[in-house]
């Protein structure tokens, strides 16, 4: 009972709250267009007459958890009698998002604020966060649309008649890419609305432990206050602090928006970032270099990021190795106008330079912690990294502070994972659950030309932790069929997985290079949730004819030194 | 090997069949010599991907093996190199004719991606058909240079059981040879059926053995029959332009999920290709001009239809090859009904050394990588002491169909029937991958289906897949399931973004439920 009373004194601080909000809401609901929804309105009639579902949930959570309500009820009375909310999530990505609505749909009274600062070249975007704005949606469509490119090659060995004159229309491409992310972005806010989340268009900053002021573009401020808080605002690409790149260059946050072709691009850096928009940009026909400092995808397996890059530079990437860039000027005026880079050799210091209509700079991500008042709450950072230390519940050193996603100290960038761990730890601070967010064995994928799928350790890694005589890896080349009737590279596609032999065998690193390696990865990596070892890999039958199947007949090892050409059936 | 055979042939020079034994008894000492009564340790009849690999695991371990192959043409005359279905009339053929179809609407696609394809883009069948056999051929190749490196004996004969260790070979100019073999392994395979009550079937019909080696494009086509070749030769000649029509019995797809199936000929129809349901061929007759006039009736109405086609392709199942081995001579025990090789779980006939394998074999799956795994262990418990037996658990299967439909283990209705509807829980999805949103693609039919036991552990019974890339998403899953994986399992693993597959990993809907199950944003 002291719940539901509850639920209806936060109704009452609510819409003193929201009246002050009146301005904002009007002008978010024509931004939406949806006009003679009163956004205002509903969402004070929808929260004083507890939906039939949320008071369902409700009964349902007081029954099933009693004992926890009971033993948090002090708590609970305590904070919420007097905020506005129980959960104020900063950022509104993928990660926040989920922990919203997932905190709303145990009855919580949430709210999410989230803000774009334009980018230097002056790009901005709507609720959504990098993966559907400026990250993975876009990039897939890019990076699918140069798979269509050499689809296109193909198919003319596979009978189709198709003229060899075929060109690429950038313009027709970015519409239609930010057609589908406006979409996605607008069902955000609609399913926001939907769950009965406040959504603030607004920059969140820490003013004090339990406070938020939120400023909207129109430099409005509004403060407000809650007893939980998740930081999560995520990163930002990296400038490189010479002159001319803030000027003159461009990062993601501006290539899947960028009004003209880029021409002939400069990509700076060697992240999966920076080799996936190398990647497709040369897949639409674009003459493109890449300027790598020292490694490729520091991180990720180096036997497959040098095939990667290989790959890469037979299909025409000029890579410039060990060069960094110095100074970026314009030398021409127009669209894309054009640029000169000079750069030093990291070996000799040698000096070079070239010109570009396009410099893509792609040189890592740093996280947006710095200006959200945390010195404020006293959370702490690591001052190198600007990323946020966390323990096992995603709990800052600020015990009603929590981090999800990109921001955190050593735990994966990756839209899943912050989604996973949104959803759980919403449901460990509403739900009375307590599964955390295992962030081992994620899979992921590089979406570069040739797609790297991998999951668990890396080869370097793996010796690592279990030392060089006590794993054992198995690799294999592989040609897909559909390469075979156009005659794409035989022993271009490889396979690798690593086994640890002190533990039967079981595989601690999967990795795959060629077409389709999202799709393939997936699913063995549910089979390492289960502890898959070379037995079962050796047990399963293959599908066949696909890539996939070389897994299920893998049997030359490393240290055997034996060929892993591809054969035939 | 080869070379030590070489040189103590030019050593000792004597007769061929004992250089080979002593070679082989020299490089594997300790393994049992070459008994004399026999000229080899391994006879394979049928050179398929269960019979090749069962001989080149023998001959790994330095047995003395011989392969058997020969096709007997179709009745249109069709026929082929070494290899089998798979290689020359099956999965390899149909899976690049797909890929042909598929780059059609890839090309439709690239446009909305921003592609300029400058004018109307057409499909010749030659230039596509020339392409594939030519594959095959350096397959067929393939096969023989790998046979020949590993010793094993070919010959391009057709085999007849004489007694229970004797085989008569006979060429294709009629040279007969007997050879004999302590162990024999029938690996035949199947072949198409065509229907007996049907006139003109055979005569003007075609089946899968003879539309890959096509020449010339089949033009407007009848496939008869709903099996998974029916389904997939329909899907890719309606793919590459072709006018095509499907003539379905009963159901598609017989034996798998059949909400599965029906969104598989949902996505075809939707795709230009017909369907005539409840359909029955009464007649075929060829036309002046060399069209096939084609009357069926339709089986609730009784009605008679009647068109005319360029190709009548029958699908209507695969009948096994055993007929020419003369089983019944040496006691080899078959099924009357399915005229298949009754096996035990070591592949053993009811003549105990004597084994079967593959599409030839009653009980087991279709399906190749199931014959090369199966012909594997057999070779291995034959001649390297092994015990482990072929596993016939979860196998996954790939239809490649227009939308590809992957699965694994128990399909919806046979969970049901095996575990009672209260015992189980479905969860399923509908969801829309990322490459058709620009496309603007349809993805009424991509739909994902997990079957799991209700219990409190869920363990998985049966996984279904419906979409772009089936068999690359559904292999992974299988060796989860291989591993005993359960639905937390899948909850617990995170997805790969953006893929298809990592729906699989968000399932939260069940049937049960009643709840709208489709996917809604990232």
């Amino acid at each position: 009972m002291g719940n539901i009373v509850r639920k209806g004194k936060n109704v009452i601080v609510d819409k003193t709250q929201m009246k002050g909000l009146s301005n904002w809401k009007a002008e978010e609901s024509k931004e939406i267009q949806q006009p003679g929804q009163d956004v205002d309105e509903d969402r004070v009639v929808a929260n004083l007459s507890v939906s039939k579902q949320n008071r369902d949930n409700w009964e349902k959570n007081t029954q099933s958890g009693r004992v926890q309500h009971l033993l948090e009820m002090g708590k609970e009375d305590k904070t919420s009698h007097s905020y506005d909310y129980d959960l104020i999530v900063i950022g509104g990505g993928s990660g926040g998002l989920a922990a919203a609505k997932e905190a709303a749909g145990f009855g919580k009274k949430v709210m999410v604020l989230d803000y774009v600062t334009p980018s230097p070249k002056g790009t901005k975007w709507g609720l959504g966060g990098t993966c559907v704005n400026v990250g993975c949606i876009p990039k897939k469509l890019m990076h699918q649309a140069a798979v269509l490119g050499e689809a296109i090659s193909d198919s003319r060995k596979f009978g189709w008649d198709v003229q060899e004159q075929v060109s690429h229309d950038w313009d027709l491409l970015t519409q239609a890419v930010q057609n589908h992310v406006r979409s996605l972005s607008f069902n955000y806010r609609r399913s926001l609305m939907d769950k009965n989340v406040t959504y603030l268009n607004a920059y969140g900053m820490f003013v004090d432990e339990n406070t938020v002021k939120a400023t909207d573009k129109n430099m409005k401020e509004t403060y407000h206050t809650a007893a939980d808080f998740i930081i999560a605002t995520g990163e930002r690409p990296r400038y490189l602090g010479i002159p001319g790149d803030k000027e003159l260059c461009i990062t993601s946050d501006d290539l899947f928006s960028l009004p003209q072709s880029p021409g002939r691009t400069l990509v700076v850096g060697a992240s999966y970032v920076a080799l996936e928009c190398a990647g497709f940009l040369a897949g639409l026909g674009l003459d493109v270099t890449v300027m790598v400092r020292s490694i490729l995808l520091r991180g990720f397996d180096q036997q497959m990021a040098n095939k990667i890059g290989e790959y890469m530079e037979e299909h025409g990437i000029c890579f410039l190795r060990e060069i960094v860039p110095t100074k970026i000027e314009r030398i021409e005026e127009g669209t894309p106008g054009k640029l000169r880079v000079t750069a030093t050799s990291v070996k000799d210091g040698e000096n070079h330079e070239g010109e570009y209509n396009t410099v893509l700079l792609a040189i890592g991500r740093d996280a947006c912690t710095h200006s959200i008042g945390l010195e404020n709450v006293g959370v702490k950072l690591n001052e190198k990294t600007g990323k946020v230390p966390v323990n096992e519940k995603e709990q800052t050193n600020v015990p009603h502070i929590y981090a999800i996603g990109d921001i955190l100290e050593g735990k994966l960038e990756l839209t899943p994972v912050a989604i996973q761990a949104g959803r759980l730890l919403a449901r460990r601070l509403y739900g009375g659950q307590n599964t955390e967010c295992d962030y081992n064995n994620v899979p992921t994928t590089v979406f570069t030309p040739l797609e790297y799928g991998a999951c668990g350790r890396s080869e370097e890694k793996a010796i690592e932790a279990f030392g060089e005589e006590n794993i054992e890896v198995y690799h294999s080349s592989f040609w897909p069929l559909e390469w075979t009737v156009p005659n794409k590279g035989k022993d271009t596609c490889y396979a690798k997985i690593i086994c640890n032999k002190q533990d039967n065998d079981r595989i601690v690193g999967f990795h795959i290079l060629g077409p389709n390696a999202g799709e393939i990865t997936q699913g063995f990596a549910v089979a390492m949730k289960c502890g898959m070892t070379k037995v079962q890999l050796d047990n399963t039958i293959g599908i066949h004819p696909v890539c996939a199947e070389v897994f299920t007949t893998m049997s030359i090892t490393k240290s055997s030194g034996g060929s892993v050409s591809a054969s035939g059936c | 090997m080869f070379d030590a055979v070489a040189s103590m042939a030019a050593l000792c020079g004597q007769c061929r069949l004992w250089r080979r034994a002593a070679a082989a008894a020299q490089l594997h000492s300790g393994v049992r010599c070459l008994s004399a009564k026999f000229d080899y340790d391994l006879l394979v009849i049928g050179g398929g991907s269960g019979g090749l690999a069962c001989s080149k695991e023998a001959a790994l371990s330095g047995k003395k093996v011989a392969v058997l192959d020969f096709v007997e043409p179709s009745p249109k005359g069709t026929s082929w190199g070494l290899g089998g279905t798979c290689v020359n009339v099956g999965c390899i053929p149909k899976k690049l004719m797909h890929h042909a179809a598929l780059l059609g609407g890839a090309m439709k696609d690239a446009q909305k991606f921003g592609w300029l394809v400058p004018g109307q883009f057409t499909h010749d069948w030659s230039t596509m058909s020339e392409a594939v056999q030519n594959y095959i051929r350096s397959l067929n190749w393939g096969h023989r240079v790998q046979l020949n490196d590993k010793n094993v004996k070919f010959l391009n004969h057709k085999g007849t059981f004489k007694d229970e260790h004797s085989v008569r070979a006979v060429s294709k100019s009629g040279k007969e040879t007997v050879l004999t073999a302590e162990n024999i392994v029938i690996a035949t395979g199947g072949r198409p059926k065509y229907p007996s009550d049907v006139p003109g079937a055979a005569e003007y019909g075609l089946s899968s053995d003879d539309l890959f080696w096509l020449k010339e494009t089949p033009g407007k086509t009848l496939v008869v029959g709903a099996s998974y070749v029916a389904l997939e030769c329909a899907g890719f000649l309606t793919g590459i332009g072709l006018d095509v029509s499907v003539m379905v019995r009963s159901i598609p797809l017989r034996g798998f999920d059949q909400q599965m199936a029906h969104l598989v000929t949902d996505y075809m129809e939707s795709n230009g290709t017909k369907f005539l349901w409840k359909c029955v061929p009464t007649k075929v007759e060829r036309m002046p001009k060399g069209q096939l006039e084609t009357t069926w009736r339709h089986l609730e109405s009784g009605q008679e239809g009647k068109a005319h086609f360029d190709t009548v392709l029958w699908a209507v199942g695969r009948a096994p090859e055993t007929k020419a081995l003369n089983l019944e001579k040496i006691g080899v025990e078959v099924n009357d009904k399915t005229g298949k090789v009754i096996v035990a779980a070591n592949d053993a006939t009811s003549v105990p050394h004597i084994y079967a394998i593959g599409d030839v074999a009653e009980g087991r799956p279709e399906l190749t990588p199931s014959a090369i795994k199966a012909g594997k262990l057999l070779a291995r418990r034959l001649f390297n002491s092994s015990t482990e037996l072929m596993n016939y658990d979860n196998v996954p299967t790939t239809v490649f169909t227009p939308l590809e439909y992957g699965c694994i283990g128990l399909s919806e209705e046979e969970a049901v029937r095996r575990h009672g509807e209260e015992n189980i829980e479905v969860f399923h999805a509908f969801y829309k991958p990322l490459e058709f949103t620009v496309s603007e693609r349809d993805s009424s039919q991509c739909y994902i289906k997990v079957v799991c036991f209700r219990n409190s552990e869920q363990k998985i019974l049966g996984l279904h897949f419906n979409g772009p890339n089936a068999g690359e998403v559904t292999q992974g899953f299988s060796l989860g399931i291989q591993c005993g994986a359960t639905y937390s399992h899948l909850m617990s693993t995170v997805g790969i973004h953006p893929t298809c597959a990592e729906e699989i990993t968000k399932l939260h809907i069940t049937k049960r439920s009643g709840l709208d199950a489709t996917v809604t944003g990232c």
